[in-house]
């Protein structure tokens, strides 16, 4: 195969990974976007395993490690629940980042075998510098965010004195060595490698400890922007233009899903990467004079959501906890069949990643005709009888409409216009941001204390 | 045309018309689908397969060829994940069914 027959099969390729992100637009054409990625890997695997057949005949090693990945890829694809996608995800990223630095290794190693100039040029060391250490910082970063969302390793910030210093004083070192394996001859460049390597995995590492679990939305989708750009690095230092484009692709798209992310808790970029919040304050707040909350049975909500015409359901990462996903799916079932409308009502961040909940409602077979994004379907709330909130907190504090609150600016669900409001709480305690929601004093609004899981259960059987 | 332009300049044009395509790509997205499309996209950045592939595919494999190959496992498990756990979760977002009167397709 000619040089140019290869560099067009790798367009087709490209072409089938932008048809893919493209078929994501709508939940009709997504399943055929899946598959477009899916014949672009394909093309892409295939023409580069003739070409080392053509090189080398040195094919089997490569299909024994595709065949072992292969089935192990396979069987988590198919066990994963899907309250552990955060998790799978920060998983896949860290191996992104792990195979980036080895490519790169072998690259400096065998140069020739990858298709570079025997001593490498400066260009492509720094190159390869450059995608080394974006893969390396992957690694550990994503191995710590994997940690804190698995709930092996505390997801409260590790903060210490003099950190940002630390890391600036890290992260200038790499750099440093980093110029002197560019510039150094064949002979002696191993070592500067080495040590700027060390130092971006001890950053990667660094970066991530000081960030709390709230601010997890945003560490996952800008630790799969990096695993792109680790991707276009090694493109870049291959000369291969596919790389290039399938690599950017992934870093925009998780550069834009960390923007919208941060939007969506109010919280700038920078403020998330300098960490230290969303941890230990979940219980300072509170402290104030003692108002009256009026509490009800699972029976009284029952019939205000079965006397109601428009219900809407506004549920929270507790709910996912409480595995109550199945349940609320049946209540959503029973009033409609009351001739209630019932709709649900999705905040960005109402999960531990981006679009989570929309994931785990469609697992409960909701259908996504019932599902809005919280743009759509505030202006509704005037006229739903009622607001049932389950195991949300935040995002639906009117105090983000409040000048001088904590987290005024932060677009919220604006369930408190509801001419009812049901809350489904454990208890009074505050939710990531530590303050206390003023909904839950309105006349309005009636709570219900308990699991989620339970409390809806008891919805369904008192509807009856 | 371009005989007289370095690759790398090449390689950048190619970088930032990609950026551009990628952005407006994805903003496209419904939000609703999220969590796909980082699937989705961690699958597409295990491309690096590529590279893992010409590393374990060289004449004479020494420690960096191995190097390759572990990588090539390493990827081929986001690769095979990456895509069947999308197809999975897309596979729910399809089931419209169950509904009582509901026929579509």
């Amino acid at each position: 195969m000619s040089a140019n027959q290869l560099a067009l099969w790798y367009l087709v390729a490209a072409v089938s990974f932008i048809l893919a992100l493209k078929g994501l637009s709508s939940p009709r054409t997504a399943r055929r976007g899946n598959v477009y990625g899916m014949i672009g890997m394909a093309i892409a695997l295939l023409v580069t395993l003739a070409l080392v057949y053509s090189r080398s005949k040195n094919v089997a090693p490569i299909l024994g490690g595709m065949a072992i990945g292969g089935i192990i890829g396979a069987m988590v694809a198919r066990r994963v629940q899907m309250t552990q996608m955060p998790e799978l995800v920060a998983a896949m990223h860290s191996l992104v980042g792990l195979a980036a630095v080895f490519i790169a290794v072998a690259a400096v190693n065998n140069p020739v075998a990858m298709g570079l100039d025997a001593p490498i040029t400066v260009g492509h060391k720094v190159e390869l510098f450059i995608g080394t250490f974006i893969g390396a910082i992957t690694f550990s970063g994503s191995v710590i965010a994997f940690g804190k969302l698995s709930g092996r390793i505390r997801s409260a910030p590790v903060v210490f004195k003099g950190q940002h210093f630390v890391n600036l004083a890290i992260g200038i070192a790499m750099i440093g060595f980093g110029i002197w394996f560019c510039m150094a001859p064949p002979e002696t460049h191993w070592m500067p490698f080495i040590i700027m390597m060390a130092l971006a995995f001890l950053l990667g590492f660094l970066l991530i400890i000081p960030i709390g679990g709230a601010d997890m939305p945003v560490v996952i989708s800008m630790l799969n922007s990096y695993s792109g750009w680790a991707a276009a690095g090694i493109g870049f230092s291959l000369d291969n233009p596919m790389l290039i484009i399938a690599g950017s692709l992934v870093g925009s798209s998780g550069a834009i899903l960390s923007y919208i992310m941060c939007k969506a808790m109010n919280r700038s970029f920078f403020s998330v990467i300098l960490g230290g919040f969303g941890g230990e304050t979940a219980d300072a707040a509170g402290a104030g004079e003692k108002k009256q909350v009026k509490s009800g049975s699972p029976e009284d909500a029952a019939f205000l959501l079965s006397n109601a015409d428009l219900v809407v359901i506004v549920p929270g990462y507790g709910l996912a906890v409480a595995r109550a996903q199945h349940a609320v799916k049946e209540l959503a079932q029973k009033l409609s069949a009351k001739g209630v409308t019932v709709k649900f009502a999705i905040h960005p961040v109402a999960g531990r990643m981006p679009g989570h909940m929309n994931v785990l409602l469609a697992e409960a077979e909701v259908p996504y005709d019932q599902v809005f994004e919280m743009e759509d379907i505030n202006s509704e709330f005037p006229q739903a009888d009622v607001a049932l909130i389950l195991g949300a907190n935040d995002v639906v504090n009117p105090l983000a409409e409040q000048k001088g609150s904590a987290i005024y600016g932060m677009p919220i669900i604006e369930a408190h216009k509801a001419k009812n409001v049901i809350v489904n709480k454990r208890s009074m305690a505050s939710g990531y941001a530590g303050l206390d929601n003023p909904l839950f004093y309105m006349d309005k609004t009636m709570m219900v204390f308990g699991d989620a899981k339970k409390v809806v259960e008891e919805l369904v059987k008192a509807i009856e | 045309m371009t005989s007289g332009v370095d690759p790398i300049v090449v390689n950048l044009i190619v970088f930032v018309l990609a950026i551009f395509v990628g952005y407006h790509v994805v903003w496209n997205v419904t939000p609703a689908l999220h969590t796909p499309l980082m699937s989705l996209t961690n699958a597409i950045s295990s491309i690096i397969l590529v590279g893992a592939m010409l590393a374990a595919g060289a004449s004479d494999l020494d420690w960096g060829g191995w190097l390759g190959v572990v990588a090539v496992t390493l990827v081929s498990i986001n690769v095979f994940g990456g895509f069947l756990v999308t197809q999975r979760m897309l596979g729910m977002f399809k089931k419209k069914e169950p509904r009582p009167g509901g026929g579509k397709e």
